[in-house]
């Protein structure tokens, strides 16, 4: 186990660490590599004396201010969505469930929407109330796709989706109808809403941390727990676990996470469905490995999926939503065609 | 070890358990045999504590069943499932492991190193040679046995089994049988069992209960319960009882219709 995790964990810092160095290179004003190592090395601290100055300034501006913030926006933001899916499929034990199509993120979307369209994004909470306000509406609609999913007191995988998706097509329409309220702030809501990580700086940076390493720990405190979980609830209970509050608090947590995300960079689908179901092919079922490498991976997936968002049509930007969305969607085709056959064997 | 008084249990009003009480002595095999329907499966899930009683009591080891916590009661007592498990992607060997979930802290340690435990259990289930299997690729003998090994690995005084052969040819019924009878008789670990396979129930059981429509019939050695007039008025059908020539226990024939 100690051994797996070194393994992959080291592998998996690595690509994330590489990933950001080539990301911030590149750009309208293209960096080279190394320069971009020793401006990134020189901010370490006691490093400063080591590393002389050896590029000119606008290269330091450029990567301070506007690629690294962004970039590591991106890799918390991939991190959040791709461990909440990972919740997700562990605890209702359905490979497609992920925070879009089980409807949270739309439902986050709306309280945030609510929020742009009347100018509160700062009222009572400062930088926090976006975020309180996305996860009780996401938890809002989290409940109610599992009401409607629930049939004789049973979750059905497809039932589940099924519910995920008519909610959210609901929540959706109630998000554009807001959009079509107002003139006025229409541009915000909808690049907001397509998800886009652009001019975010490092004030949303910072709200994101706490959320996303509280979340990881709840998360990998029930590691075990999930486990038992893949092999049934019953059997799970059988073992000692509590059922309902171990749902209850992993529900909890993932809606928590989505909404977090979604409050700061819109609605960013099928990174909770790509990332874990990739990351299960690599390191197999076992969660207490498979969440942190969630992590990573997530946050490797959407730092590449911005950096094409901001590069293939450059100089305009394509929203990440759109990126990732076509991405994703592909994919939750194929998952859904795999899971039919098994069905049926 | 499990005593159980006047059980009642009902689903919205429909009662479907009435007046149960029986005593199990430790390093019993105990049987419960029944029709489709006469409440075998809800006795099982009351006494595994997953759904509570309406009125009565269960004792588990001197100890009513309601005081257990879960991981208490997990130590106690572990549960065999007629359906078996998924197939996942785990390993055989990490499904095992699973099994001392109730004995480790919130980190996932133990004080005591539990792989000679796992060794064993493995060896005696024959699993040691798909150690590195996972289920998916697994028979359903062989996943039963896993799922058994998991509830071995619990280390549990009582062993309830729910059905446990019902997906099963009968050259794996008799192999998971004998197993958990050389356990039993090895570790004086207390077997119930929900059976619905009678020739089974008498070949394996000390004492078995038979329940009709939620009622009570009796308890008692396989000779007593497994009568024709018997299993008539309950069952609906008659066989012909007869003894097994090797094992001295009655075995019933059934007679087709015409």
């Amino acid at each position: 186990m100690k051994k797996q995790w070194l393994l992959w964990g080291g592998a998996g810092s690595l690509v994330l660490l590489v990933s950001v160095v080539v990301s911030i290179s590149l750009g309208a004003a293209s960096l080279p590599l190394s320069q971009v190592w020793l401006i990134l090395l020189h901010q370490l601290p006691g490093m400063s004396e080591w590393i002389p100055v050896t590029w000119p300034e606008s290269s330091e501006q450029i990567v301070m201010k506007v690629r690294f913030p962004r970039v590591v926006l991106a890799i918390l933001i991939g991190a959040c969505l791709s461990l909440a899916g990972a919740g997700f499929q562990g605890v209702l034990r359905n490979p497609l469930a992920d925070p879009f199509t089980m409807g949270v993120a739309s439902g986050a979307a709306v309280g945030a929407a609510f929020l742009i369209l009347f100018g509160l994004q700062f009222a009572l909470l400062g930088e926090w109330s976006t975020p309180v306000v996305a996860f009780l509406t996401g938890l809002v609609s989290l409940w109610i796709v599992l009401a409607l999913a629930k049939t004789q007191g049973k979750l059905q995988t497809e039932t589940l989706i099924l519910s995920g998706v008519v909610i959210q097509a609901f929540l959706g329409s109630l998000v554009s109808f807001m959009v079509s309220l107002s003139d006025q702030t229409v541009n915000e809501i909808v690049f907001w809403l397509m998800g886009s990580l652009s001019f975010r700086g490092w004030a949303f940076t910072y709200v994101l941390v706490p959320y996303l390493l509280i979340g990881m720990l709840v998360l990998l405190s029930y590691a075990r727990s999930l486990n038992l979980f893949a092999l049934g609830e019953r059997q799970a209970a059988h073992l000692g676990v509590h059922v309902d509050k171990t749902k209850f608090v992993i529900l909890l947590v993932s809606t928590l996470l989505t909404a977090a995300a979604v409050s700061i960079a819109g609605v960013i689908g099928f990174v909770g469905l790509v990332v874990p179901h990739l990351v299960r092919l690599m390191v197999g079922p076992d969660y207490r490995i498979l969440l942190p490498m969630a992590t990573i991976c997530g946050g490797v997936y959407v730092l590449w999926a911005d950096t094409l968002a901001r590069m293939l049509l450059a100089p305009t930007e394509i929203p990440l939503g759109v990126v990732t969305a076509f991405l994703g969607a592909p994919f939750f085709a194929y998952l859904l065609k795999q899971k039919k056959q098994i069905g049926r064997r | 070890m499990i005593e159980v008084r006047g059980l009642q249990k009902s689903y919205q009003d429909v009662p479907v358990l009435r007046e149960i009480g029986f005593t199990v002595q430790r390093g019993d095999f105990f049987g419960i045999i029944g029709p489709n329907g006469s409440g075998k499966s809800t006795l099982l899930k009351m006494l595994s504590g997953v759904i509570a009683v309406d009125a009565g009591e269960i004792t588990l080891a001197g100890k009513p069943l309601g005081r257990y916590t879960r991981k208490e009661l997990a130590r106690v007592l572990a549960v065999l499932e007629q359906e078996g498990l998924p197939p996942v992607g785990f390993r055989v060997r990490e499904v095992l492991e699973m099994g001392r979930f109730p004995y480790q802290n919130w980190l996932g340690e133990e004080k005591t190193d539990v792989g000679p435990l796992i060794d064993e259990i493995m060896q005696l289930l024959r699993l040691t040679p798909l150690a590195d299997r996972t289920l998916d690729q697994l028979s359903g003998g062989e996943k039963q046995r896993v799922a058994l090994g998991k509830a071995l690995v619990q280390k549990p005084q009582v062993l309830l089994l729910d059905e446990p052969t019902t997906y099963l040819d009968i050259g794996y019924q008799i192999q998971l049988m004998d197993i958990v009878r050389t356990w039993q008789k090895t570790t004086q670990v207390t077997v119930v069992a929900v059976l619905h396979d009678l020739n089974l129930a008498s070949l394996y059981c000390d004492r078995i209960l038979m329940l009709h429509k939620g009622e009570q019939i009796g308890v008692g050695t396989p000779q007593d319960m497994l009568q024709s007039d018997r299993i008539e008025s309950v069952y609906g059908t008659r066989p012909i009882v007869m003894e097994h020539p090797v094992h001295r226990l009655p075995q019933i024939m059934l007679q087709s219709g015409s």
